[in-house]
């Protein structure tokens, strides 16, 4: 695998969107880091050891794989994009590589990161445990409680986990406490940040080590089927694996490219993480984005099903390609998400991440719609074995009130 | 005259330099927040350094989230905060006003609408803890045409360039960090060399004051020491308020004696 790089990469907007809005003692850390990656990219060293681990500790390249059983031959035929096949179950991996690496070269003494579900936490401990970095990951304090596995997970690979407990106890909190340690620690801490959102260059890094995604997925979808995808679809919470698969497909104007937010139990409900749907413009994280607020402009809870989508504003780029109307946003419920769930694993043998799911699940409704003529690429970001827990309760509930309505 | 030109030359005329006050507007509550903020007046504060509740403060500690998240609760949007300020306003008609808020207060309210609100009542200036340098100039831009001073602030170990720009960017005084971090009272200012208020005083940015970390007499004496013009104290002065929530009357004491003691030193 070869590795390619965007031209611009120390333009800190998408458009009108993004920047680094923080505060001032922050603005030497972001710009050093914009500094060492760029340096970093034209390095063949750093590249070389960058692919290394990728295909022989992470295991890329992963398959494209096309549905055998999911739809029917009168139906559109989907693809997936094995990301869940992955070290560490999820797309994750790829850019947290690229960032322990980085700081690596830029002489960190330690790493700190947020997490919401904990995928991102587990990625960054792995990775720190591989390059022998002592890590920080803050966790909502919620969040800890719901997702206790993926803490001891963190911990098994020697990362420290504190539970956040100020504010909502969610994600949005874990990423202003990892902030604060950053303001005092920015000489010999890397902030590990999650995905394709907050301040310059993380929108741009975390594109730039997770469009590998759609770079080999447009490889592939040409070695299979001879031409490109009608359909190129992928979940957005912050954004990072939607914009590693569109990253390759922006100047391919024949294939569609869609997001699909999560609809939570409807957008009409205040129970939904839809924000580019839902969202207003505002500053939040460092960037100029859309996010889910009130009117006064204080920060909203998210809510999704998935935790991994929970997230009340999203990654810059994205509002930018909203804007010109280069990709489109679209959004799953809660129900459909899970119905997805249920039918992949049924029908394929493959168990999908909840935030997965939603791609899938406007797949579904796409390839009904459609004839086998429509090619539809998905990015099946991560596998679902998080969630397993998390749906058996759901079911159990289910069932129950099903027998209660009885 | 503005009103910091006057606050600042009539301290220097006293020999000592100001002392500023921080506390978050709507904390605990809106009434208690007027007598408060009237407590720390009384009391000999030269200038007032105010909050605006926001929902995500990423530069403060737990002393001035947990201050952020009692005004909220109570009420505080920015509308019943500026309500408040014009009260304050009306009662002090010369004591020098700096607002502390979060950029997406000021968004979404519209950059010209927002400066434009803070000329009526009588801002005299702006500080927004998530609008660095780079980012400013429209913020900078709808504050100086509605004449308000827009303050940046000086982290420790600038570059050279980034002092630059922060002495001829920041009007009103220069807010001066006496240590990396967020605000809190567990660690303390640590003086910044003489050379960086020189440096400061060379390319004639406005009077420089040190934050973060100042919390008791010794550090508003040391701050004086160095040469700066004023200290800026919040996390121990919204400590006081912290530590009193049962009790207003005892509060509002604590806060006056406070006030009188960082006074002393300067």
């Amino acid at each position: 695998m070869t590795q390619e790089f965007s031209s611009s990469l120390t333009d800190a907007y998408f458009g009108e969107y993004g920047g680094m809005f923080v505060p001032e003692i922050l603005v030497p850390a972001l710009e050093q880091l914009e500094t060492a990656f760029i340096e970093a990219i034209e390095d063949p060293d750093f590249i070389e050891e960058l692919n290394d681990l990728l295909n022989n500790y992470a295991g890329r390249p992963t398959p494209l794989y096309e549905c055998r059983n999911l739809t029917t031959s009168e139906q559109g035929r989907i693809f997936l994009k094995r990301e869940d096949l992955l070290h560490g179950g999820a797309h994750k991996t790829n850019q947290v590589l690229g960032q322990v690496l980085l700081a690596k070269r830029m002489g960190k003494k330690r790493i700190i990161a947020e997490t919401g579900a904990g995928q991102h936490g587990v990625a960054t401990a792995l990775a720190c445990a591989l390059v022998d970095l002592p890590c920080v990951v803050y966790m909502g304090a919620k969040d800890c409680q719901r997702q206790q596995p993926n803490v001891y997970r963190m911990e098994l690979m020697g990362a420290k986990v504190i539970p956040v407990d100020n504010g909502s106890g969610t994600l949005k909190d874990a990423i202003n406490e990892a902030l604060r340690d950053w303001a005092a620690t920015y000489e010999d801490t890397h902030y590990l940040l999650g995905t394709a959102a907050g301040p310059h260059p993380f929108p741009t890094i975390v594109r730039e080590f997770q469009r590998v995604i759609g770079q080999e997925a447009r490889q592939q979808m040409l070695e299979q089927t001879g031409k490109l995808p009608d359909y190129a679809i992928a979940c957005v919470g912050g954004g990072s694996n939607a914009i590693g698969l569109f990253t390759d497909f922006l100047n391919d104007q024949e294939v569609r490219l869609i997001g699909v937010e999560p609809a939570g139990k409807g957008l009409d409900t205040d129970q939904h993480g839809a924000t580019l749907n839902r969202g207003k413009l505002g500053i939040i994280h460092g960037s100029h984005t859309k996010i889910m607020q009130d009117d006064d402009g204080q920060i909203e809870e998210s809510y999704s099903v998935s935790a991994g989508l929970d997230y009340p504003a999203i990654g810059p780029q994205h509002v930018h390609l909203q804007q010109i109307g280069r990709a489109e946003y679209e959004t799953a419920t809660d129900k459909e998400a899970l119905a997805a769930f249920q039918s992949l694993s049924r029908n394929e043998g493959i168990i999908p991440a909840l935030e997965s799911s939603h791609a899938l699940a406007y797949a579904l409704k796409l390839a009904k719609n459609n004839g086998p003529e429509t090619h539809i690429l998905v990015n099946l970001s991560g596998r679902g074995d998080k969630d397993l827990e998390y749906v058996r309760q759901l079911d159990a509930s289910t069932d129950s009130s099903d027998k209660g309505e009885n | 005259m503005s009103r910091y030109q006057s606050m600042f030359e009539r301290c220097e005329q006293q020999q000592r330099i100001a002392f500023i006050p921080f506390v978050m507007i709507g904390d605990p509550d809106l009434e208690a927040s007027f007598r408060i903020i009237s407590a720390l007046i009384d009391a000999g504060a030269d200038a007032l350094e105010l909050g605006i509740p926001f929902s995500d403060p990423v530069a403060d500690g737990p002393v001035i989230q947990n201050s952020a998240i009692r005004a909220l609760e109570s009420g505080t949007t920015p509308t019943r905060a500026m309500a408040l300020l014009e009260k304050v306003r009306a009662a002090y008609p010369d004591v020098a006003i700096g607002l502390l808020l979060y950029a997406n207060l000021v968004y979404v309210k519209g950059l010209d609408s927002f400066y434009q609100q803070c000329q009526s009542i009588g801002i005299d200036s702006v500080l927004i803890a998530d609008v660095p340098l780079r980012e400013t100039t429209r913020f900078d831009q709808a504050a100086a045409k509605h004449q308000v001073e827009s303050v940046h602030i000086l982290p420790p170990h600038a570059s050279e360039d980034t002092l630059m720009k922060v002495a001829k960017q920041s009007k009103g005084y220069t807010y001066v960090l006496g240590r990396a971090g967020v605000t809190g009272t567990d660690k303390a200012a640590q003086m910044p060399p003489k050379e960086v208020i020189e440096q400061l005083h060379s390319y004639q940015a406005a009077p420089p004051v040190l934050g973060f970390g100042v919390s008791r007499p010794e550090h508003v004496a040391a701050a004086k020491e160095v040469g700066f013009r004023g200290a800026i104290s919040g996390s121990a002065t919204v400590a006081v308020i912290e530590s009193n929530l049962q009790d207003t009357a005892k509060m509002l004491d604590e806060l006056g004696d406070f006030v009188a003691a960082m006074k002393q030193a300067t």
